[in-house]
């Protein structure tokens, strides 16, 4: 994985201009410009329907966009489905609500990617999940199904399913909104660690602890916009903007 | 709480009352009123069922070749068993007949390979099943191939026509259906329009006038050299028909399934035949089994209607032997025999079925 990203360090792993995108005649994501650094770790915030979901869903093409450019890994993105789908082989993803295959196990949940879109043969997919099973520490579950554990094991498997693509950069998308209490520890465990691998990793999420913990930047939006971006120490401490400030007295404030 | 409440050890569930007599008393009489509805249900039950045991069972005639065996109190079931051999294979000729039951020996196997969890290969069966097994079907039933004498298809009848029909019409529709299911979602205009305008027209218009159009209409529109078999023309007529409801049955079941999960094949880098292939169908037709199935039984019922066109299925051989000079009068007999015979295999449909659906349980979705 490391090798992989040191080549070509100095060309940006995801590169965002001009993008403006709406839902029907509502104006989701304004002149929005963003460069991530390979090796890059950013956190984005910002109240509920910012477009911060939106934004990072533009990345791999979940959610088209209407105007302006998206370059990962230096592959534009056009509307060509085999180039999307190039685009999607470097870009992990990580759901709100994990979206783990209930049909399949574990295992298979991780293996399916690398068999159909990788081409492994399955033994070599399967030691691959099992080694990432193995680093989130559930591969005693692999034989299991999506629906026998709890939120915060599934949340970990879908990472390695992630994991095991040999993605150049991860998207995180609120990976612990979802969870109980007692379970966003250990996911986040999980992000921390991948974090100090040197994975670029683009992050929306409300944890501060987190964004604190291991964010080169934080980037906070409202209403479609980025408001104000920061490396966390100053983002929090010296909140430039108004709405900034709300937001964090908002969610720090209890 | 304080940290000297004591752990409560785990106990086992209270046990009710075991035994006949304790599941009796716990459903059928907990109390005054629910035992005297039972009782009047179970004596209400008797009256209506007494005759109809008596009439098919008791009083019944079972062995003998002629009329002359039949008593007269009660069903006399020699009328079918004088013409089961009709009944099963239609005209098809006697000497021939062993390929039929070639035909159905391997059907059985197959069907029961499948369905059995345990036995191995299932891929290679499914393959031989879909692609092998029609074609070979095909050469014993039709002959004229490798020595074998031709049996035209207006021969064909009864039992093993039914059958030729629901198979056919079951393995085709489905595949069919799935496809145009899919197309009606698709987001690619042409497809979608051609998939909803191809469901509607089918499932606007009685399978009766369909076949009907089949028989009846098409060759008057197409040169007269070209002979399309009339059973062969029946049996597009019918996939093609059951096809736009199995479509819309499908298409239910891709409904049921939340978007984040294509979203999760999209983002792992698979392109849409395999999202659709390995993470939406699978979950969509587990979850539309009850109404794939219930597709499936309507269809095999609806094969009866054949008999507009002139096709001996089942039923209408069944039907013409009530006309036989030698044994009038026993109409009951064959109606009710038809409908056991149908009976028989559209409650098997349904228990398998249900059996799949507990197979394929993986306990709750995300």
């Amino acid at each position: 994985m490391n090798d992989a990203m040191a080549k070509d360090s100095k060309a940006p792993m995801i590169e965002i201009r001009g993008l403006n995108k709406w839902f029907g005649d509502f104006h989701v994501l304004r002149d929005i410009d963003l460069t991530v650094a390979r090796g890059e770790r950013i956190v984005v915030c910002g109240p509920s329907g910012s477009g911060k979901s939106t934004l990072i869903r533009c990345i791999n093409h979940l959610e088209a966009h209407q105007e302006g450019e998206i370059v990962v890994d230096g592959i534009a993105m056009t509307q060509d489905v085999k180039r999307i789908e190039q685009i999607r082989r470097r870009v992990g993803m990580v759901f709100q609500h994990f979206n783990l295959f209930p049909h399949l196990t574990v295992l298979e949940n991780c293996c399916l990617s690398q068999t159909w879109v990788q081409k492994k043969p399955r033994r070599e997919a399967e030691a691959q999940a099992m080694e990432y099973l193995e680093r989130v520490q559930i591969a005693e579950q692999a034989k299991k199904y999506p629906g026998q554990l709890s939120g915060g094991q599934q949340q970990r498997v879908a990472i390695a399913r992630s994991l095991c693509m040999h993605p150049e950069v991860m998207l995180f998308d609120e990976p612990t909104s979802a969870l109980d209490p007692e379970m966003i520890k250990e996911v986040l465990d999980v992000m921390i660690e991948l974090a100090r691998e040197g994975m670029t990793m683009l992050c929306v999420t409300h944890e501060m602890g987190f964004a604190k913990t291991v964010a080169d930047r934080v980037i906070f939006m409202d209403q479609g916009q980025i408001i104000e971006e920061n490396a966390p120490q100053e983002f929090f401490n010296n909140p430039r903007s108004e709405r900034t400030k709300t937001f964090l007295s908002q969610i720090l404030g209890h | 709480m304080s940290s000297h409440t004591p752990p409560i050890p785990e106990r086992r569930p209270p046990r009710l009352e075991q035994g006949v007599v304790g599941w009796l008393r716990v459903n059928l009489f907990s109390g005054p009123l629910n035992s005297l509805v039972s009782v009047a249900i179970i004596v209400l039950l008797g009256y209506l069922l007494w005759p109809l045991i008596q009439w098919g069972l008791i009083d019944a005639d079972w062995i003998g070749d002629s009329r002359e065996a039949c008593s007269g109190e009660g069903a006399c079931w020699v009328f079918i068993s004088a013409r089961l051999e009709t009944i099963v294979y239609g005209f098809y000729p006697q000497a021939a007949r062993w390929r039929v039951d070639l035909v159905f020996a391997m059907l059985a196997i197959l069907i029961a390979w499948l369905a059995i969890p345990r036995l191995p290969v299932k891929r290679w069966v499914c393959l031989f099943a879909l692609f092998g097994f029609p074609i070979i079907a095909y050469v014993l039933l039709a002959g004229g191939h490798f020595g074998l004498t031709p049996v035209p298809t207006r021969n064909w009848g009864g039992l093993m026509l039914t059958l030729t029909i629901a198979v056919v019409g079951i393995v085709g529709s489905l595949p069919i259906g799935v496809l145009l299911a899919l197309g009606r979602r698709s987001k690619m205009p042409l497809v979608r329009g051609v998939s909803v305008v191809f469901i509607e027209f089918w499932r606007g218009v009685p399978l009766i006038t369909v076949l009907f159009m089949a028989s009846v209409m098409l060759p008057l529109f197409v040169p007269s050299e070209v002979d399309f078999d009339k059973l062969l023309r029946a049996l597009v007529g019918i996939m093609l028909f059951w096809s736009a409801y199995m479509a819309e049955v499908v298409r239910g079941g891709l409904q049921a399934i939340p978007s984040g999960q294509e979203e999760a094949g999209k983002a792992l880098g698979l392109n849409y035949w395999q999202r659709m292939g390995l993470i939406v169908l699978p979950q969509a037709l587990k979850t539309v089994i009850p109404g794939i199935v219930n597709t499936f039984i309507a269809l095999f019922k609806d094969t009866s209607l054949v008999l507009v066109i002139g096709l001996l299925d089942l039923l209408s051989i069944i039907q013409a032997g009530l006309t036989d000079p030698d044994w009038l009068g026993f109409a009951i007999e064959g109606y009710v025999f038809a409908a056991l015979v149908y009976w028989v295999f559209c409650f098997s449909m349904s228990r398998y079925s249900q059996y799949v659906e507990r197979r394929l349980d993986t306990g709750h979705r995300n």
